[in-house]
Formats: structure tokens, C-alpha cells, sequence
């Protein structure tokens, strides 16, 4: 043996370092990072935004609960897509526009889970309520961009052209926390919502402070009534941890189409919009202004229109927010849609409380308004059917 | 009582060797692999500086490394750590009075512990009284645990992560020892301050350990009255090798504040499995360790903290050259790989039956050097995967580890 073995030893390192380090996975088949085109200071707040999302974890010792439903936001977000059936929360209280009613009894969110020692929350006895499957992050940012008269635009909420399609807004409260938006339509001094399962939420700043309170219990400046004694107390995460949150939501990606040349999701995308499918999920929205300049004025392709609709009997729960009947839902972006087991556990876990487990089962639980379009798919010939699949795969 | 009893008179027919052996308290020398020592005596297995005059004996180890690792393409570049540098004090205050401390100093300074501080009295090599602060005989890394020991830089995942190695805590138990021809039997247990609530709330968002080692207040009372027993039997053949058995639990909540009942009495319970053998015609060495743990979780808490745990590790040291290297007459090479697993929240969703994911499992190639028995070289490649809770995908961090450790 000689001074050799080191010389191996030495080169064999150098050889190492990055050629050794595992490669990063392709940017499409990821849902998470940010959007393309933020400046050097916007890239430092989304990177302590994500650490707030993702890695700030509440307890006992820092403000967990005492009743909540998650330990962190990314808990109910993995890879910032959409969750798993062990996240879901359940909201109640409410059966029609006539408000909640159930607001002195808890509502109108559930804290099932505790601290040890504490009673989780219960459902009252006859409330009405539905289970809501955390959704999807990405992309937020865009669609808090799009203008409201270009959804608008879209809405027919007396299905004045008989197409069976009448989209109309969830006209809600604006907090007095959420700064009015640029071109927000008013009317009757309600705004219209564009997050959350029943578009109830008007803003991120709302949907992320509300998030903190009811899905942590954790308090603070904006949502400050604790939803175990129904108290207002003293802020449990700073004002501007909340809004780093706020700005790394609004500045993850859209998700990246896969195989858009491909023959076959070429087809797909022809046949989705034959059967009617576009009519709700529509392929594209444009950006307007907006205060991040990544956001501004873009054409983004998320298959939603952001607008209620009849979803029939079989999703009716029974339950709803704002204006909206119990039987109308928000439609949901379909970009991601693809990457979802990804974050799911392996599984697709669909529709508002993940009873779909398949793409394939989604459509076929389609009702009200998106009946003629679940009859169509289903009377497709099984090569289109199979495209029409592979489409959304890609998305 | 007749199987105890003649389990006794088989104990006291061998050859007494007290767990105490002032013979180790000596300067630097070869591991003598012959003698009768187990996983358990590693507090004593070290080597010591004597003075003339001078009831005391001091020792120590230095451990640092290099690496250069990322994760699914994310490169965290190349990173120099002194991992730890540990003070031992040993005095022997009588024939059968020992006492050593062993003092760590983690990541330059940043953490200070005391990891054993604790005094022997030896009233019959199977009866020995230590008291102080002991490191508690879970497995066999929790106590075997010197850097120099060991062929890989970054110690077993399933040890500290789960395990919460180095586990140390204030004190009383007896433990002993004897060897009958081939056999040693040894055995160790105690009663000392444990767990605490944070083991199912902290930042790690699942059930943890180590979590309770951030309570520094378990040096001076427990949070909550009630001990944690600890207890391990090994058996050693020379031959075959070592096997222990190793358990540890109590109470880990405060159940009650001023006589006010708040919580029942949720319990933390681990059981361990420790070998240490060696294939004598090629010299491979296999070493391995698996733990379970067991926690009682409210089920009204969140499914993130799982209340089973398991884990463990193997090394096969494989000697490819020993004799005259680099000038160092009796060096030794050595070709290395480390298996390791850990899955920290066993068992399925509720909501889904289907598995619950948050786990681990590396495989770490080495080669190192040991220009003297307690000075070792060592250059490790790291693949490891880790899944989320939901199962989803896994992270990948690979990369190259390159250190140092030494006893001086």
C-alpha cells in the first residue's frame, strides 16, 4: 500500500460533489416552485413565505389549537397540490343564502381534532354540513389577477341562451381586512368570491388568515377570535409572517401542461370541448393588472371559469356559503390535474370531498349543469373516451 | 423461584468480572477482542490518560466531517462540520468506587451536554449501584456511540431520530455482569426521569423522541413524577457474538397540574434489539440494531403524530487490508456498507385504510482507514429516500461524506 489509496480516495471525491447528488426532477411534474419572472426581493419573500407554509409547525407550545384541524398549512397541502381524504375538514351551519346559523354553536368550521386533554368540536345534531378536500395551490396568484368582468362575461345565471349552463358569482361579505381589488364588481355592497370550494372567499389575505384561525387555531390580527372559546385574543403569528404566506400563494406556478404535442391529448382537448366540457372549465383566462409583475397581463390555460354552478342532487350536500344554493359549486381549475396523485397519496381523490377516485369517476358524478356534457363523455366511443383521459392526464 | 435461582447459581458459578473494570482505565491500547466486554461496559471501553499521582484519568474524541449532499437536484454544496468533541473524566475514588463523566460538545460548541456523569459502587460483580446521570441502555448505539467506534460518518438514523441517541438522564440502577467460559451475561437497569409531552408536539410535526431532549429540565426534575424504567440483558458468546434486549418506558404526559386531573396517563414504550457478531474466516463484521416504539396518542389528536415506530440499521465492515500503511505498522482498510430504515408513524389512515408513509431508508457505501485502532478515516457515499406522511413520491438526497474521528 502507498500514498495511492489517498490519491483514489481524494479523486474519487472530487468525482463526487454534484455528479453524485441525486438530479432534480423534471420542472412539469412538479406542482410547487414559483413563478417564472419575480424579482430578487420578491424571490426572498416567497422563500420565507414557503417556509411558513411548509415548515412552520404549531403545537401545544406555540399555538396549536386548542381545537383544530391541522399542525400546518403544508399538512393539508403536500407539494402544494390539492389533499387527502385525512385532511378534509368539514364546514357546517348553513343550507341556504339565508346565512349561518349555526355561527354561536361553533361554526362554520369544524375543529375535530385536540390537544390532549381537550374536547374536539362536535357536529351539532342536525346541522347541515359537507367535507371539503383541501384544494390545490398553484396558480392561485393568476386567477386572484383575473379581472371579474371577464368572469362576468361568462355568467348566464338565468341560462338566457338555453344551453343548460348558468354560471353565475357567489356574491359575498368583503372582510374589512382585504383591500378592495382593482375593477372588483360590487353589487349591493357584496363582492364576488373567487376562492374556496363555494367561492366565499374573496381574497388569498382572507382565505389564508381565515386558514390560520379555523384550520389551526392559531390567531391573528386579521381572524382573531379563537374558535374554542369564540374569544378575540392576542395574535398567535405575526402580521407579516401572514402576509409572506399570502404573497407565496399567490406567487407559486401555474402547473406545467405535459405532452401538449402529443397526438392523442391533441385529440383529447377536441373531444372535451365538443362534448361541452369547456363551457365551465374554460381553457383560458387572462391576467390583468397586478401589483407582482410576474402576473400581469398573462394568458393562463387552468380549465375553470370561477363561477357557481348546479352540480344536481348527487353533489348537493346540503350545505353552502355565501349566495350560493347548497347544490352549486365552484368549478375547479383542472390544471394539475394529472400530478395530483402526486400529492395524494398514490391515489386520485376528486370533487369537493374526494369521494371520486378516478378521473373517469369525477365526470360520471357530474350532474345538473354538467349532465349534458357527463352524457356525452359517456356515450363516446372508448378510443375517444381514452383521449378525452389522456388529455386531463396531461394537464 | 427455582428457574431464578438456578439462574442465579449458573450467574455465580463463572468467573466474577465486575462491570467496573479498572484495567480500562488505562492508556490508549488495542481493542482486545477476547475480553469480556459488551455494548453495556462502552462508558468504561475507552481509552484513558493516567497521571502518576493522580486519581483521575482523562480521554476523548474529536469527530468532523465534509460533505457535499442535495436533495432532488438541489444541491446544498459542500459543508465542513465539527460534528462533536467529547471530554471523558473518569476517577477511581476506591478499588470499587468509580466515577466518569462524559462531556459533549455538538455542532462547535452550540450544544453543550453532559451526556454521563454518574458513580459506580460495586457491592458483588452482579451487583453494582450507578448514580447520576446515565445514558439510558436502550439498544446498543444509545451507550456505543464514540465516533471513533464506527466505520460512517453520520450516526444511525433509527438511534437519533427515533431513538433519540445520545438518550441520557438523571438516575439510580444497578447493573452487573459475569462470564462463564465463553458466555458473558450482563444486565443493567434503572429508573430515571423521562419523556415529556413534546415527544407528540414539536417541530418536527410527528411523534419524536428526541423532541424530549430539548427539555434541559430533565437533569434536575421530571415533568411529571413519574420514572421511566429502563432495563437491557445481553449475552455475549466469543464465538457467535453479542445479542441484547433492551426496554424502556413510562408516563410521558403531565397528566395533572396541583392535584387537578388533566389528561389519563399516556404511556411511551420502546423495545430494542441489538446484535454485534462477525464472520471469523473472512473478518466481516455485522453490526445491527432494531427498535420498536409504542405511544399513546389521543385518538382526537392528528393522525401526523403515529403511535408506533420502527426502525433500525446494519453495518458489514468488511477489513480488505491490514499490516504496514502509510507507515502505520498494524493500519487496517476497510470496505463498509450501512442499511438503514425508519418508519416513524406506522399503521393506515382512518379515513382511507391505506398506508401511512413518513419514512426513510438509506444505504451508505464506505471505505475507511484506521492508521491506529482509534483513529479512523472514513469516506462515505449517502443515497437516502424519504416519504411524506400521504406516501407520496419520494425526496432523494445523495451525495458524498468524507471525515474524521479520533480518541485522544
Amino acid at each position: 500500500m502507498s500514498v495511492r489509496w489517498l490519491v483514489y480516495t481524494s479523486m474519487l471525491y472530487a468525482a463526487g460533489c454534484t455528479r453524485l447528488e441525486p438530479a432534480a426532477p423534471a420542472a412539469d411534474t412538479l406542482l410547487d416552485g414559483p413563478v417564472e419572472g419575480l424579482s430578487h426581493e420578491e424571490h426572498l419573500r416567497f422563500l420565507r413565505g414557503d417556509v411558513a407554509f411548509n415548515d412552520d409547525v404549531f403545537h401545544a407550545g406555540n399555538g396549536l389549537g386548542p381545537v383544530f384541524v391541522a399542525t400546518r398549512c403544508g399538512s393539508c397541502h403536500a407539494g402544494d397540490g390539492p389533499g387527502h381524504p385525512s385532511t378534509t375538514l368539514v364546514r357546517y351551519g348553513q343550507a341556504d343564502a339565508g346565512g349561518n346559523t349555526y355561527l354561536h354553536l361553533g361554526g362554520p368550521q369544524l375543529q375535530h381534532r385536540a390537544l390532549p386533554g381537550v374536547q374536539p368540536e362536535a357536529l351539532p345534531a342536525g346541522a347541515p354540513s359537507s367535507r371539503f378536500l383541501p384544494p390545490l395551490n398553484t396558480g392561485l396568484g393568476f386567477l386572484d389577477a383575473v379581472p371579474d368582468a371577464d368572469l362576468l362575461l361568462w355568467a348566464d345565471e338565468h341560462d338566457a341562451d338555453g344551453d343548460g349552463i348558468s354560471g353565475r358569482p357567489n356574491r359575498v361579505e368583503r372582510k374589512t381586512y382585504s383591500p378592495l381589488r382593482a375593477g372588483t364588481s360590487e353589487l349591493n355592497g357584496q363582492v364576488m368570491g373567487r376562492f374556496g370550494r363555494k367561492s366565499a372567499v374573496y381574497d388569498l389575505l382572507q382565505q389564508t388568515a381565515n386558514a390560520y384561525t379555523q384550520d389551526i387555531g392559531v390567531v391573528n390580527a386579521f381572524e382573531p377570535v379563537d374558535p374554542d372559546t369564540h374569544e378575540a385574543q392576542d395574535p398567535e403569528v405575526p402580521t407579516a409572517t401572514v402576509h409572506d404566506v399570502v404573497f407565496y400563494l399567490r406567487t407559486l406556478k401555474a402547473p406545467v401542461q405535459r405532452d401538449r404535442d402529443d397526438a392523442d391529448v391533441i385529440a383529447g382537448e377536441a373531444v372535451f370541448q365538443a362534448i361541452g366540457c369547456g363551457k365551465c372549465h374554460r381553457a383560458e383566462l387572462t391576467t390583468g393588472t397586478s401589483s407582482i409583475a410576474a402576473l400581469a397581463h398573462r394568458t393562463i390555460r387552468p380549465f375553470t371559469d370561477l363561477l357557481m354552478h348546479d352540480m344536481g342532487p348527487g353533489l348537493d350536500d346540503g350545505y353552502t356559503e355565501g349566495s350560493a344554493s347548497s347544490a352549486e359549486w365552484r368549478t375547479p381549475a383542472l390544471w394539475g390535474l394529472g400530478l395530483f396523485p402526486d400529492s395524494q397519496g398514490g391515489s386520485y381523490f376528486l370533487l369537493h370531498d374526494g369521494r371520486a377516485h378516478s378521473i373517469g369517476e369525477a365526470i360520471d358524478l357530474h350532474g345538473g349543469e354538467g349532465q349534458g356534457a357527463r352524457d356525452a363523455y359517456q356515450a363516446l366511443p372508448a378510443a375517444d373516451r381514452d383521449k378525452l383521459l389522456r388529455f386531463l392526464q396531461s394537464l | 423461584m427455582r428457574p431464578a435461582l438456578a439462574l442465579f447459581a449458573v450467574l455465580c458459578a463463572g468467573t466474577a468480572v465486575a462491570q467496573i473494570d479498572s484495567t480500562l482505565l488505562v492508556a490508549p491500547s488495542a481493542p482486545d477482542s477476547t475480553a469480556p466486554k459488551l455494548n453495556m461496559d462502552a462508558v468504561y471501553n475507552r481509552p484513558f490518560l493516567t497521571f502518576d499521582k493522580i486519581p483521575v484519568s482523562l480521554g476523548g474524541y474529536v469527530e468532523a466531517k465534509v460533505q457535499h449532499l442535495g436533495t432532488d437536484g438541489v444541491s446544498d454544496g459542500t459543508s465542513f462540520a465539527l460534528q462533536r468533541m467529547t471530554l471523558f473524566v473518569a476517577s477511581s475514588i476506591h478499588r470499587r468506587i468509580k466515577f466518569l463523566s462524559e462531556i459533549e460538545l455538538e455542532e462547535g460548541g452550540k450544544e453543550i451536554a453532559i451526556e454521563f456523569a454518574a458513580l459506580d459502587l460495586e457491592f458483588h460483580p452482579l451487583l453494582n449501584l450507578r448514580g447520576g446521570i446515565v445514558m439510558n441502555p436502550i439498544g446498543a448505539f444509545n451507550q456505543n456511540h464514540d465516533g471513533p467506534k464506527w466505520e460512517f460518518n453520520d450516526r444511525p438514523l433509527m438511534a437519533v431520530q427515533m431513538l433519540a441517541a445520545t438518550w441520557s438522564n438523571v438516575g439510580f440502577g444497578v447493573h452487573g455482569k459475569r462470564s462463564s467460559g465463553p458466555w458473558t451475561f450482563g444486565y443493567e437497569a434503572y429508573l430515571t426521569n423521562g419523556f415529556d409531552a413534546s415527544i407528540i408536539g414539536n417541530g418536527a410535526d410527528r411523534t419524536s423522541l428526541p423532541a424530549a431532549k430539548d427539555n434541559a429540565e430533565r437533569f434536575t426534575e421530571s415533568s411529571n413524577g413519574m420514572p421511566l424504567t429502563n432495563a437491557k440483558v445481553a449475552l455475549r458468546h466469543q464465538r457467535f457474538g453479542e445479542i441484547g434486549v433492551s426496554t424502556m418506558g413510562g408516563v410521558y404526559n403531565r397528566f395533572q397540574v396541583d392535584g387537578l386531573v388533566l389528561d389519563k396517563r399516556r404511556r411511551v414504550d420502546v423495545i430494542a434489539i441489538d446484535v454485534n457478531s462477525a464472520i471469523k474466516p473472512w473478518g466481516t463484521n455485522l453490526i445491527g440494531e432494531w427498535a420498536w416504539v409504542m405511544v399513546d396518542v389521543p385518538a382526537t389528536y392528528t393522525q401526523q403524530y403515529g403511535s408506533a415506530q420502527h426502525g433500525g440499521f446494519l453495518d458489514i465492515v468488511q477489513p480488505l487490508h491490514t499490516g504496514t500503511i502509510l507507515g502505520f505498522a498494524d493500519a487496517v482498510l476497510n470496505l463498509a456498507v450501512r442499511g438503514e430504515y425508519l418508519d416513524w408513524n406506522v399503521g393506515t389512515f382512518r379515513e382511507t385504510d391505506t398506508r401511512i408513509g413518513d419514512e426513510v431508508w438509506a444505504i451508505v457505501p464506505a471505505i475507511s482507514f484506521r492508521p491506529v485502532p482509534g483513529t479512523v478515516l472514513r469516506l462515505n457515499y449517502r443515497h437516502e429516500r424519504a416519504v411524506d406522511v400521504l406516501g407520496n413520491p419520494p425526496s432523494v438526497t445523495g451525495g458524498v461524506q468524507f471525515g474524521v474521528s479520533s480518541y485522544f
